[in-house]
């Protein structure tokens, strides 16, 4: 545990002087600012973070592979993954260090938009249900989504290649399944709407507790890590 | 304190070590030495746990490097060939993040990168803690590499061709700082240069194509490749028939053949192996009132054997190529 945590804090330490990782955390502010001001933030409007929050979850499906791409492709290709390794540290505190690392990050991310909280809170009265409620949909389906680029950072030392792996992975469950509920014959749409991790984000976004919500985003999580452990070890049989 | 037994490893449908076996005792210094692609680096990941064997066994302070790997990677201090690195991260800052992973915290992590940055030639010039990797040169990186494998003081050090890359007075300064080491630990390095080897090194183990080609301390080769003795001697005073039945005369000597330089006689003698007939041939001289200008005994360098095992391996390979056209 002491070794994720050690790990963990370097990789979020390397995440404040990563030029990538600035411009990526400015065009989301940039973006969900564009949202917030045009859609939502508009005198006589509902004062709901609802859909501020829909855009960002969708935001999140190109920007968390940008943000979890070099996570292992990098140690992969320039051979620093032989020290990593060969230091006494086991593969599975390697992935935790890396995700729990990249969570903190996104969890920076996330308190940037606070902002828009608090220029909500002073001009009307938000529901703060669904503020609570948001943010921890926001968490839940970000460590979801983070495994899922973690786990295509290990399958390759190419982080554009791991990067739009992870996109395509992303956008089938949040965009494409949703396409599928609404188009696609019985019974395609019954099982899709079980895999449609937007519709159980849109639950949390309502301000609604969503327990199958819940067990879905962490038991993926769960998965992916598990798949990236996997992958990682694998990688020493090569 | 290292014990491998038939090891071999494959990568894919390429063989890279082939059955070879190996013990080094605690306090041992051993050089690894081979041509490129000889499978020295790849002994060296199976040895540090990073590449599993394809078969046979490998351990390190009792421990196997399957089985055991954690204990057997808490014991090594490991630095790969191209000592690679987070180019964004500090020099102190990298130091502290591994000295982390090796368990060592609060004061006692303080004085051991304070250590090994003195005794890795770190501590000058000043700013070098809060340097970007990324942004030294070659040979500061190698030095930050040395460094970290020492940090947690490791009962055994694994370094491949650890002095590439360094200039004169650093691989100097280093064959003095792993020879050093070699009371208290056991080293294994790699390199393709005999000179270094020979010079740090208390055992050599040449590797060719997967295999150990020879083995011994550098005395035990170079005696391999003496072969008997051959001394070089040039005469004048007399002819080419007296000085050789004269020193055909002198016992250890097996022939003598004389050729012509210039007005002098150049005669090589062949005398049994490890005899030494100088003093003899020299004191003959002086007693027929001959006169000298050279007396020399050839010593096979080892620089020969090892060039004469490259090319063996050289043909081997070409043939294995040209088998498999
Ligand atoms: N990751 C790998 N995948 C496939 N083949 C490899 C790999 N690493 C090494 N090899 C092959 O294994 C053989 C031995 O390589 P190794 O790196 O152990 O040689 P070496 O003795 O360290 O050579 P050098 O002096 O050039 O460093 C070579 O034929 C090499 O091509
Ligand atoms: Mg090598």
């Amino acid at each position: 545990m002491r070794k994720t945590l050690i790990l963990a804090r370097k990789e979020l330490a390397g995440y404040f002087i990563s030029p990538v990782a600035y411009v990526i955390g400015a065009l989301f502010l940039l973006v969900s600012g564009v949202w917030f001001f045009h859609k939502i933030f508009i005198p006589g409007n509902e004062a709901s973070l609802r859909p501020l929050f829909e855009a960002m979850a969708y935001m999140m499906v190109f920007a968390v592979p940008l943000i979890t791409m070099r996570l292992l492709s990098e140690e992969l290709r320039s051979g620093t993954v032989e020290t990593l390794m060969t230091a006494p540290i086991t593969d599975t505190e390697v992935i935790m260090g890396k995700f729990i690392g990249v969570m903190g990050f996104y969890a920076v991310l996330l308190a940037g938009t606070i902002v828009f909280l608090a220029l909500m809170y002073a001009y009307g009265q938000p529901d703060s249900g669904v503020a609570v409620m948001g943010y921890l949909g926001m968490v839940l389906l970000g460590s979801s989504f983070v495994s899922v680029g973690l786990f295509t950072s290990a399958l390759t030392k190419h982080q554009l290649v791991a990067a739009m792996i992870s996109v395509t992975i992303l956008a089938i469950f949040a965009i494409g399944m949703q396409e599928m509920v609404a188009y696609a014959p019985s019974p395609w749409n019954e099982l899709a709407s079980h895999v449609n991790a937007m519709t159980y984000f849109k639950d949390f976004a309502r301000g609604m507790f969503d327990t199958r919500g819940l067990v879905f985003f962490l038991s993926t999580t769960g998965l992916f890590l598990f798949l990236s452990v996997k992958t990682l070890e694998s990688r020493r049989w090569r | 304190m290292i014990d491998v037994k038939n090891l071999t490893k494959w990568y894919g449908s390429v063989p890279a070590v082939d059955d070879i076996s190996f013990h080094v005792e605690k306090g041992q210094i051993v050089g690894f030495l081979g041509p490129n692609g000889a499978g020295k680096s790849t002994t060296l990941k199976v040895l540090t746990c990073f590449h599993p064997p394809t078969s046979g066994t490998a351990t390190v302070a009792g421990h196997d490097v399957l089985d055991e790997s954690l204990q057997v990677r808490r014991k090594i201090g490991y630095m790969p060939e191209a000592v690679p690195f987070y180019p964004e991260m500090r020099v102190g800052e990298f130091l502290k993040f591994r000295a982390s992973l090796r368990d060592l915290r609060g004061k006692q992590r303080k004085i051991a990168i304070e250590h090994v940055a003195k005794r890795c030639w770190l501590s000058e010039p000043e700013n070098m803690m809060r340097r970007p990797i990324g942004q030294l040169s070659r040979g500061y990186k190698q030095r930050v590499g040395l460094a970290e494998v020492m940090l947690h003081n490791p009962e055994v050090l694994v370094l491949d061709e650890p002095t590439i890359g360094l200039d004169p007075a650093q691989i100097r300064a280093m064959r003095d700082l792993i020879r050093g080491l070699g009371d208290d630990h056991t080293v294994i390095l790699s390199s393709h240069i005999l000179a270094e080897v020979e010079q740090t090194c208390s055992r050599l183990i040449i590797i060719a194509a997967g295999k150990i080609a020879a083995e011994g301390t550098a005395d035990e080769l170079r005696r391999r490749v003496l072969g008997p003795s051959r001394l070089i001697v040039e005469l004048k005073g007399a002819d080419d028939g007296e000085f050789i039945s004269s020193i055909k005369a002198i016992s250890n000597v097996r022939s003598v053949e004389a050729t012509a330089a210039g007005n002098w006689t150049r005669l090589t003698v062949q005398a049994d192996t490890n005899a030494d007939p100088r003093s003899e041939v020299f004191a003959l001289a002086s007693q027929k009132g001959w006169q000298m200008r050279e007396l020399r005994r050839e010593i096979g360098s080892l620089e020969d054997f090892f060039v004469q095992i490259t090319y063996e391996q050289n043909v081997l390979a070409g043939e294995r190529a040209v088998a498999s056209a």
